[in-house]
């Protein structure tokens, strides 16, 4: 075919996405997250007494860090899911989190005698952390990807890899407010694990899911 | 390069993306010599006979189309087209199993050209032609090889205007999205 013979077909057809990708990745975050929240209700449900500890620095810090970083992977793979797009003041903002984690688990470092720090990081439940932060990550990753199927992402597998990122962040959110281990040795070794994970099949997704 | 290339782009872009058809294929027209010269060097570059070049030149500009919504209005456009276009070449590579790195920080010098040249015939559409339901094929080919407007092809066709725009888009949004499949 010629290609101006292309170009008349593509001209003729004035269909053109309407929603913007932040809108798409919205409405495919919400059903995934009331899936999640559907799991977790009856499945654990928060710690007891939640509220009324949850000024405590260190469950404060495990919630609202992963919200920090959720807040940040969304606008991150907006920028990924598109051709020119920025990524790196969000990569920036990111690493600026990073630090915070390591200062948070040096901080515990000082703070707590030597002989505890083992028991701290070991924790009461890492397999059930591992196990259900990418559960609680699951549906939402999907939302994500199905939003970013509409764009058209210069690295799939990295786009994924930030959705990922994203869903696991609202998973370990999630189960944050349900954990009982509170110590950040425990939330940046295993949260970070579980994270890792679902960016991990994030990435892997991508690289085939968002290809155009 | 030329500065006003950009803004005449942009202007077209934008008024495609809001439903003006002849802007549409008029910026279309303009791209397709710029991305084939941008497509040959990409090859040259990486020591890959050319024969192709149309192939890629076609899946461009169907995932430009596919993939209008996701320029900004307010960004630059040029930038955003000639990423595209890396995509595609570096996607064509791939699957020779050829990997390189293609800057495209040098398009500016692609701007410039604007030879004319016969339209060239490219294998990528016909190769996938065939996959597509009958009903969006004999659409695309109405309106694509005999010319037909979207009018036209609904008599022909014994069909409604609706249902011919709608087997349009969904042709070539599956023959964009063949381009994608094939590893």
């Amino acid at each position: 075919m010629k290609t101006d013979d292309l170009i008349r077909a593509l001209a003729a057809d004035p269909e053109v996405e309407k929603t913007p990708l932040s809108r798409a990745l919205l409405y495919g975050l919400v059903p995934g997250i009331l899936v999640s929240l559907l799991l977790y209700g009856p499945l654990i449900g928060p710690r007891p007494q939640l509220l009324a500890v949850i000024t405590e620095p260190r469950i404060l810090f495990k919630i609202l860090y992963p919200l920090a970083v959720f807040a940040c992977a969304g606008p991150l793979a907006l920028q990924l899911a598109r051709p020119t797009g920025n990524a790196r003041p969000l990569v920036a903002i990111l690493g600026v989190l990073l630090l915070v984690l390591i200062g948070a688990v040096i901080i515990e470092l000082f703070v707590l005698p030597r002989d505890l720090w083992r028991v701290r990081l070991i924790g009461h439940n890492a397999l059930v952390c591992m196990v259900l932060i990418p559960s609680f990550s699951a549906a939402p990753l999907v939302g994500a990807l199905i939003a970013l199927h509409r764009g058209a992402p210069d690295n799939p597998g990295l786009a994924g890899a930030a959705a990922g990122l994203l869903a696991g962040a609202f998973g370990a959110a999630l189960y944050a407010t349900h954990c009982p281990d509170d110590s950040p040795l425990f939330v940046a070794t295993w949260y970070g694990l579980a994270v890792l994970v679902v960016m991990a099949v994030g990435a892997l997704a991508g690289s085939r899911f968002l290809r155009w | 390069m030329r500065v006003d290339q950009e803004s005449e782009w942009s202007s077209l872009l934008r008024a495609a993306n809001a439903g003006d058809g002849s802007a549409y294929q008029r910026l279309l027209k303009q791209l397709a010599p710029v991305l084939r010269s941008f497509v040959r060097r990409g090859l040259a570059r990486a020591s890959v006979p050319d024969a192709d070049a149309e192939d890629i030149v076609q899946e461009t500009l169907l995932a430009i189309h596919i993939k209008r919504h996701t320029w900004i209005e307010t960004a630059p456009v040029a930038p955003w087209i000639f990423t595209i276009a890396r995509h595609k070449i570096i996607d064509a590579l791939r699957r020779r199993g050829r990997r390189i790195h293609l800057p495209i920080d040098d398009y500016a010098e692609f701007l410039a050209e604007e030879a004319e040249e016969p339209s060239m015939i490219g294998a990528f559409v016909d190769r996938h032609i065939d996959s597509l339901p009958s009903v969006q094929r004999k659409v695309v080919e109405a309106i694509a090889v005999s010319g037909a407007s979207i009018g036209e092809a609904a008599e022909r066709l014994a069909m409604s205007r609706g249902a011919v725009r709608v087997a349009l888009h969904r042709g070539l949004a599956a023959l964009a999205a063949r381009a994608a499949s094939k590893t």
